[in-house]
């Protein structure tokens, strides 16, 4: 059964997110009204009360915000163009290699520029940035090439490769991991459990500008992805150019993916369980569910990065646990209702 | 206008799946492939579908060849039903019909009015709101006739149309069987070329106006059901004895076995 028409969900789940924002920015370890947000916005005045409240909100809270809006939506909107992709409900970003690919880069980087990283903060987290971004995108050319045959790219075969490229990359993270210093393992598991405090806006823009080409773009392939529901050859009836879709739509979400835990870390959940937990509100039909995944994707890291900031102050939890923790026990919830309905 | 196949061989896997086969399927007429298991009938209807490519050989739509055809056009004009569906993503039936209408711009009232005609066509009006997941196995088949018969359900100024099924009615009761050929027929009074495999030879008997026999990737015989459903065919292709009398309602063919 469904529970909402998608228009009420996609109008509810808006407000919820602008809420959300709101209160994001509202806390933290020093909590500021919203007379105070809106002052630090607007005014530009020199006294150093403005100045202190606009050093907090412009320059900590506002990047760090839209960084976990962005990749809440980078992240879910990618789970479910892959959910579709692959016609398994089950599939997440990280079945291309995306994300395991991305995790030994970061290692690898992590561990080759240790010393850097003690000496300049900025640019060694640079470093690790781009070798996950290079990592991320590398496994999932490598998972295509092996699932691309001249009979077209085999979804199959391409979820088959994409478990033995995370076997490979969990090998070499754990070789990594194993011979690494204590510091440079506490470095490299806090960046698999996924981090959004390293917010500045110079690491934003090339968060959103992808996060806005992907949400641009969503909607061109939602009719495309409906139709590969049905299955491949079915698709092709119906006109759709399936293997360029296909290329399409694994190159930009590969992309996005790619940028996202280059900067955030690996946060796991969001991919598969926002497109889920959508469908199940308002069905299949990827006309709703990819602006509905994207707001909920958003709106779940929001909450989850607030907490995060908030539970255990002056202390920061890892947001990749929140995620989980937040998201987990509503989806419980969920299939323990749908079990009652069949 | 037709939808041909000349001289079509095609190797899968290093067998000859078939070999020099044409066929003619022409506008307005039901066209019905039958044939033992392994004969060919799916690698020939793949073929026509555009699914694989043959190794020799080529198909004509409408006068052209088939790879010429720009996809989305190709599917105003052909639409084709394969024999397992994998869906299984909670649709309702309706949404499942509609995904039929994608090649066409004729604006969302007009769709939903073919989806719900469609449904009914089917007997499967009933199941609209149904998710597709929960419904029978010739729930589900009904469904999808429903989504290739509503891909189809307007004449196009690209030519004649053209329906191929893959054993349409394998699922089907009694009751469901005949009401899906006597839609066969209905739509290819409409114009509509349909080509078909059917497994047993007293339907195909009673709603083909051409039957062709495939047996070891070639043809073994094709014209008129009278033509083709001899004894002595019969037992060549498939290895059974049998006896050929005359319906005695419908006055068509009957195979007794």
């Amino acid at each position: 059964m469904r529970y909402l028409a998608p228009s009420v969900c996609l109008l509810g789940l808006s407000l919820a997110l602008l809420l959300g924002v709101c209160i994001s920015l509202k806390s933290g370890v020093v909590d500021v009204s919203y007379a105070d947000i809106w002052r630090a916005l607007t005014s530009s005045g020199h006294d150093s009360h403005v100045t202190r409240l606009q050093t907090i909100v412009f320059d900590i809270r506002l990047p760090r915000t839209l960084l976990a809006l962005s990749v809440g939506v980078i992240l879910a909107l990618s789970g479910a163009i892959m959910q579709g992709l692959f016609r398994n409900p089950l599939a997440d970003p990280s079945l291309i290699g995306v994300s395991s690919g991305a995790s030994v880069g970061a290692s690898v980087a992590i561990v080759l520029t240790g010393g850097a990283i003690q000496m300049s903060g900025s640019l060694g987290l640079s470093l690790v940035m781009t070798g996950a971004f290079l990592g991320g995108l590398s496994a999932t050319a490598i998972v295509y090439r092996l699932a691309t045959s001249e009979f077209g790219t085999s979804v199959t075969t391409m979820l088959l490769a994409g478990i033995a490229i995370t076997a490979i990359a969990g090998a070499i993270n754990g070789l990594l991991a194993y011979f690494a210093s204590d510091s440079l393992l506490r470095q490299m598991s806090v960046w698999q459990m996924g981090n959004l405090s390293t917010a500045n806006w110079y690491r934003l823009i090339p968060v959103v500008g992808v996060m806005v080409l992907l949400v641009g773009l969503a909607p061109r392939f939602s009719r495309a992805l409906n139709a590969l529901l049905l299955g491949e050859s079915e698709a092709r009836h119906l006109g759709i150019a399936v293997q360029r879709v296909k290329q399409q739509l694994i190159l930009i979400t590969a992309l996005a993916i790619g940028i996202a835990v280059s900067v955030s870390g690996l946060i796991g959940f969001v991919g598969l369980v926002v497109p889920h937990f959508v469908r199940l509100l308002i069905g299949p039909d990827h006309r709703w569910l990819l602006p509905a995944s994207a707001l909920g994707g958003g709106l779940l890291l929001v909450v989850a990065d607030t907490l995060a900031r908030t539970a255990a102050s002056p202390a920061e939890l890892p947001i990749g646990v929140l995620t989980a923790l937040v998201g987990a026990p509503w989806f419980i919830v969920l299939l323990i209702q749908q079990r009652r309905s069949v | 206008m037709s939808l041909t196949a000349e001289n079509i061989s095609l190797r899968l896997a290093g067998f000859d799946a078939l070999r020099g086969v044409s066929l003619k399927a022409s506008a307005g007429d039901v066209t019905v492939i039958v044939g033992p298991n392994g004969a060919g009938k799916s690698s020939l209807l793949k073929v026509l579908m555009g699914d694989i490519s043959s190794s020799s050989g080529h198909v004509e739509l409408n006068q052209r060849p088939l790879t010429e055809w720009h996809s989305q056009k190709r599917a105003k004009v052909l639409a084709a039903l394969p024999q397992e569906s994998t869906l299984n993503f909670p649709f309702t039936a309706s949404e499942v019909v509609s995904l039929g209408r994608i090649p066409h711009q004729t604006g969302v009232q007009r769709d939903a009015q073919i989806v719900a005609e469609a449904l009914a066509k089917v007997d499967a009006a009933y199941l609209q709101k149904r998710f597709y997941t929960q419904m029978s196995g010739g729930e589900r088949q009904r469904v999808q006739l429903a989504r290739v018969m509503a891909q189809i359900w307007e004449p196009s100024d690209l030519g004649s149309r053209f329906l191929i099924l893959d054993e349409p009615i394998s699922a089907f009761d009694l009751a469901h069987q005949q009401l899906t050929l006597a839609l066969m027929r209905e739509l290819a009074d409409q114009g509509i070329g349909i080509v078909l495999v059917l497994h047993d030879l007293n339907l195909a008997a009673r709603c083909a106006d051409r039957i062709v026999i495939l047996d070891g990737g070639k043809i073994a015989a094709t014209g008129t059901p009278s033509e083709v459903l001899t004894e002595s065919v019969i037992k060549e292709v498939f290895g059974v004895s049998v006896r050929i009398g005359v319906h005695p309602m419908t006055q068509t063919l009957m195979v007794i076995s």
